[in-house]
């Protein structure tokens, strides 16, 4: 199987400069350097890159995006990486931050940027530091700085850490973060291909999607096309984790089958357990029963169950677990991770703790399980920002697929596994 | 120009209209909180919600613009039902304090929880988050967090308005509060204006706190007179007591805005007021009525023109005077006195602070429409050496101040003047070294017009009858004129007015009703 990422990344000197470069990189760089600008978007379009960061987005589209003027652009790389169950770009910029660097000297190029900056979560500390020192690095042989490679193109590249919001992931947040400003989305349109980081036209990307684009220009378009499935080019990193016998990061052929992911590639459920349920893409995306997890798991095929791939973390579920404390614990880290600018995100996570806690803890009412449902319709697709509906999702598919497990705690005033649920903030 | 199609109603509206301004036009009121005309769009309340046609999601009225052949639904049951969801969510914390609310009657909250029907709370009345209640936050504004539905609205005013930025929102999620810095309470001009640009109680007025429930308060449209800015203001009275004053939207002028110092200027209407006309002699008073203390002082200003000649009497106009007043008191001494001694200064005691959003050095809300009328301040400290010099005998001053004089400087200038008649709405130095005291209205129970630093001539209306036996000053002076032959038989200040437009120049085709409520600026203006 061809890997596009990971090949190196048990090697722990693939981080230095010198064995990323002795083990083929830069060289892409310099290849992208000799091509024009419409030359390097063609070919991430022929890829069908789709956007690591969950939505998905065709990388070569969101590229074209950018109007047709010569106000300074911003590449902004999105390494916040605060999606439950999500951790695939901390495994690149540990293991592989060339890569990571060497894609975006090739984005920016190819955007005509020349400011550049990596919002890395704040709690990443390990990972700037690595990226920090990469960067000097890569900045000492002239593959960022002043005249790259001697092509009269200039990049800068800077790492900017944020201080602990998951809003401050959604694009638009990390804009106003970046900038220093409270980490509250903004109202789109405008878009921030059109009014991004300081005003100025912004492409962002995921960390994992620009460490893909040396191997596409090295390989071709096509070729990256070739490894996945359809419109779902190359490959990915998924992070399993919960009750499997090994869990971690993946890099595996975007379609693979989900069931294949957990039982072949992860050694199936520990300790024999019998499956109960699996969370496919990050803590939002909806939860899917074991019948429904033989399917691939790209963007079109999860859709078309209802779900979604998201940002790659299959969080897996055995039995014998209770599925109103997984909520309760999801709905905890919504209700404070809402960033309160809008009316149905600000209180409606909230509420959503309240009631799933006091069904896990023998209080839930009659009437609760169709008072959150009431509430979901009242809170998605209602905001400026999409943590709204990815809060309301799990809650969805939760009381929809495990229904009869949240009426009887209502019914006999007692979680049946014995759980109390205690909030983790106040 | 989109046309588009609301609740049925077709509609052609200019380029860039948003769904909420094009269902303003067709009469169609969309519930909002976070929209406000004068800021920014945070587009964050989701009140405003508005169903349109082949769009996914319900879209957001206030931040939408309108594209040709759109059809849009604002009553729609999946309208209602959001709408419903959003205020339901507002209100799952709010205290519920409406019985000592000073917003209650005026609160957006109320408003809409009775349109929506919300009755019955699905939530528990325990699980509501307490935040902090009654906190003073510096300038004239009262803080209930707890009371605030999170617009917004303050934040952009700090910001986008004064640009001080003292409030911010702290904390994420349903913890979210509002509040100033430590230590850094509100530091500008301008704070006032929070308690208006918050659409619910949390941001109320210290000074208005407690006093009155709003239902019982009248309006009536009327001009600031703290500066010459000239900001329309909504004058809030009951019986014959002003209340408060509220800015009123004049894009022309002061936008939606009005400053502290103008804000609290309604006080002098009901403190200290001279009520009854009155004339002085040897330290006794006597009150003998309008008609004797008119004829008293029309008879000392003939007897010093007849024995002493017209250099013998003077007039101080006051900028303080509407373009009508001045009018008639530019005429009284011209046409009547013969007297060159006609002079009116704008200085007042103090700084004349002034800065680049509403507020001006010059306080006075009329004295470019004095200068335009041709009384010149030029004259003002020759007059005063005049004065000094006693070559006065019969002074008649309007207005409450004698320019930059403090109360000892008016006691010792006047004392020189064998007769001092004031016409003035206070006591104060000038009414207490007066021979006749003629009290005259404020602005708020008179007609009339100012012409603000720019040349804006702008209407002011009566809200209720001059407190005591006070008068209108244009009832004073016509009374004063008319004792002296000049046969005028105006019935009103606009009546007046028509007289100013046919004879100057600046104030050409204006009639009251020509100025309507937003006012017109003066021809000649820019060369007064
Ligand atoms: C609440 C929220 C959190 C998000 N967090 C992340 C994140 O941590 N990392 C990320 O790459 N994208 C995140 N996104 C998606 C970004 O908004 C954006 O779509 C993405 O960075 C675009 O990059 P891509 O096109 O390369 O995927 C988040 C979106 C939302 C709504
Ligand atoms: S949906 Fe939630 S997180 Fe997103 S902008 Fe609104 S309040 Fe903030
Ligand atoms: S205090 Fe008033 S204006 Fe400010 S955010 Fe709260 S409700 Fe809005
Ligand atoms: S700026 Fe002047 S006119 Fe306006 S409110 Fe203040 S004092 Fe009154
Ligand atoms: S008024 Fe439109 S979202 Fe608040």
């Amino acid at each position: 199987m061809e890997l596009v990422l990971t090949t190196h990344f048990g090697n722990d000197q693939y981080r230095t400069i010198g064995t990323y470069q002795e083990l083929g990189g830069y060289v892409a760089l310099k290849k992208a350097l000799g091509m024009t600008s419409d030359a390097i978007i063609d070919e991430v379009k022929k890829a069908s890159l789709r956007g690591r960061g969950g939505a998905g987005f065709p990388a070569g589209i969101k590229w074209g995006f950018l109007p047709k003027n010569d106000r300074p652009r911003v590449l902004v790389i999105n390494a916040d990486e605060g999606e439950p169950g999500t951790f695939k770009d901390r495994l690149i910029m540990s293991r592989g931050p060339h890569l990571l660097i060497e894609g975006i000297a090739i984005a920016a190029f190819a955007l005509n940027a020349h400011m550049s900056y990596i919002y890395i979560r704040g709690e990443f500390v390990k990972e700037a530091n690595i990226l920090n020192e990469a960067i000097d690095e890569a900045y000492a042989k002239g593959f960022l700085g002043k005249n790259i490679l001697g092509s009269g193109f200039d990049l800068d590249l800077t790492v900017h850490r944020g201080a602990g919001a998951y809003v401050c992931g959604e694009e638009t947040s990390l804009i106003n973060s970046l900038e220093g400003k409270r980490g509250w989305p903004r109202l789109k349109p405008p878009f921030p291909a059109v009014v991004g980081a300081f005003g100025l036209p912004t492409i962002v990307n995921n960390v994992e999607t620009l460490a893909d684009v040396p191997w596409i220009i090295t390989n071709g378009g096509e070729k990256f096309a070739s490894l996945g499935s359809e419109k779902n080019g190359g490959t990915r990193l998924i992070g399993v984790s919960g009750w499997v016998e090994k869990p971690g990061v993946y890099e595996l052929p975007c379609g693979t089958n989900l069931k294949d992911i957990i039982y072949k590639h992860c050694g199936g459920i520990k300790n024999g357990k019998a499956l109960k349920a699996v969370i496919p893409g990050g803590s939002s995306t909806p939860v899917l029963r074991p019948e429904e997890i033989d399917v691939a798991y790209d963007i079109e095929s999860m859709a078309k169950i209802g779900s979604a791939s998201g940002s790659g973390g299959v969080i897996v579920i055995p039995e014998g677990t209770c599925m109103v404390r997984i909520l309760g614990v999801l709905m905890n880290f919504y209700a404070h991770e809402s960033c309160g600018q809008c009316t149905p995100c600000r209180e409606g996570t909230g509420w959503f703790k309240t009631i799933v806690s006091r069904i896990e803890n023998g209080k839930g009412k009659p009437g609760d399980i169709d008072l959150l449902l009431d509430l979901c319709d009242n809170m998605m697709g209602r905001t400026v920002c999409p943590l709204s509906e990815a809060a309301g999702m799990p809650v969805k598919s939760f009381l929809t697929k495990f229904r009869d497990e949240f009426e009887q705690h209502i019914r006999d005033q007692k979680c049946p596994y014995g759980n109390k649920f205690q909030s983790a903030h106040a | 120009m989109p046309n588009i199609i609301l609740n049925g109603i077709e509609l052609s509206v200019p380029d860039g209209t948003t769904i909420l301004n094009a269902a303003k036009q067709a009469g169609v009121e969309i519930p909002h909180y976070c929209y406000h005309p004068k800021l920014s769009i945070a587009g964050s309340c989701r009140m405003c919600l508005v169903e349109v046609e082949k769009a996914p999601k319900l879209m957001t009225a206030c931040s939408t613009t309108v594209t040709d052949g759109m059809v849009i639904f604002t009553d729609s049951e999946k309208v209602r039902k959001a709408v419903t969801g959003v205020l339901e969510l507002m209100l799952i914390h709010h205290p519920l304090d409406c019985p000592i609310c000073d917003q209650a009657g005026e609160c957006g909250l109320q408003d809409y929880y009775m349109k929506f029907g919300l009755h019955k709370s699905r939530y528990d009345l325990g699980d509501k988050i307490h935040k902090t209640k009654h906190q003073d936050i510096g300038g004239q504004i009262m803080l209930d967090s707890e009371r605030c539905i999170l617009c917004s609205r303050c934040v952009r005013f700090l910001s986008e308005v004064t640009k001080t930025g003292e409030l911010e929102i702290s904390q994420r999620a349903n913890h979210s509060e509002i509040g100033i810095f430590p230590g850094r309470p509100l530091d500008n001009n301008y704070t006032g204006n929070l308690a208006d640009v918050c659409p619910v109680g949390a941001l109320t007025s210290k000074d208005f706190r407690f006093k009155c429930r709003v239902w019982f308060l009248s309006a009536t449209k009327s001009i600031c007179t703290g500066c010459a800015n000239g900001c329309n203001i909504d004058a809030h009275f009951r019986e014959q007591t002003m209340y408060r004053v509220k800015p009123r939207v004049n894009d022309a002028v002061n936008q939606a805005w009005m400053c502290d110092f103008g804000r609290l200027e309604y006080k002098k209407a009901n403190e200290a007021r001279l009520a009854e006309p009155t004339l002085r002699q040897g330290g006794s008073d006597r009150m003998p009525g309008w008609e004797s203390v008119i004829a008293e002082v029309a008879f000392k200003l003939k007897e010093t023109v007849d024995h002493d000649g017209v250099d013998s009497v003077a007039v101080i106009a006051s900028p303080q005077s509407s373009n009508e007043e001045l009018f008639l008191v530019r005429r009284l001494a011209d046409e009547m006195l013969r007297t060159p001694n006609l002079a009116f200064t704008s200085r007042v005691a103090g700084e004349g602070f002034s800065d680049d959003l509403l507020i001006k050095a010059d306080k006075n809300p009329n004295t470019r429409g004095a200068k335009l009328l041709g009384i010149t301040d030029g004259g003002f400290d020759a007059l005063l050496q005049k004065i000094a010099d006693k070559k006065i005998k019969t002074l008649l001053v309007f207005g409450n101040v004698l320019g930059d004089l403090d109360d000892n400087e008016v006691a010792t200038l006047l004392s020189a003047v064998p007769f001092v008649a004031v016409v003035g709405s206070n006591e104060g130095a000038l009414s207490r070294a007066a021979h006749a005291v003629l009290p005259s209205a404020t602005v708020f129970e008179r007609v009339g017009t100012f012409t603000n630093f720019a040349g804006r001539v702008q209407r002011f209306a009566a809200g209720f009858a001059p407190r005591g036996n006070a008068r209108p000053e244009l009832d004073i002076v016509i009374g004063i004129a008319n004792r002296l032959g000049a046969g005028w038989n105006f019935t009103d200040a606009a009546s007046v007015f028509g007289g100013i437009a046919a004879s100057e120049a600046p104030f050409t085709g204006m009639t009251h009703e020509t100025l309507g409520e937003s006012g017109q600026n003066a021809t000649e203006a820019g060369n007064a």
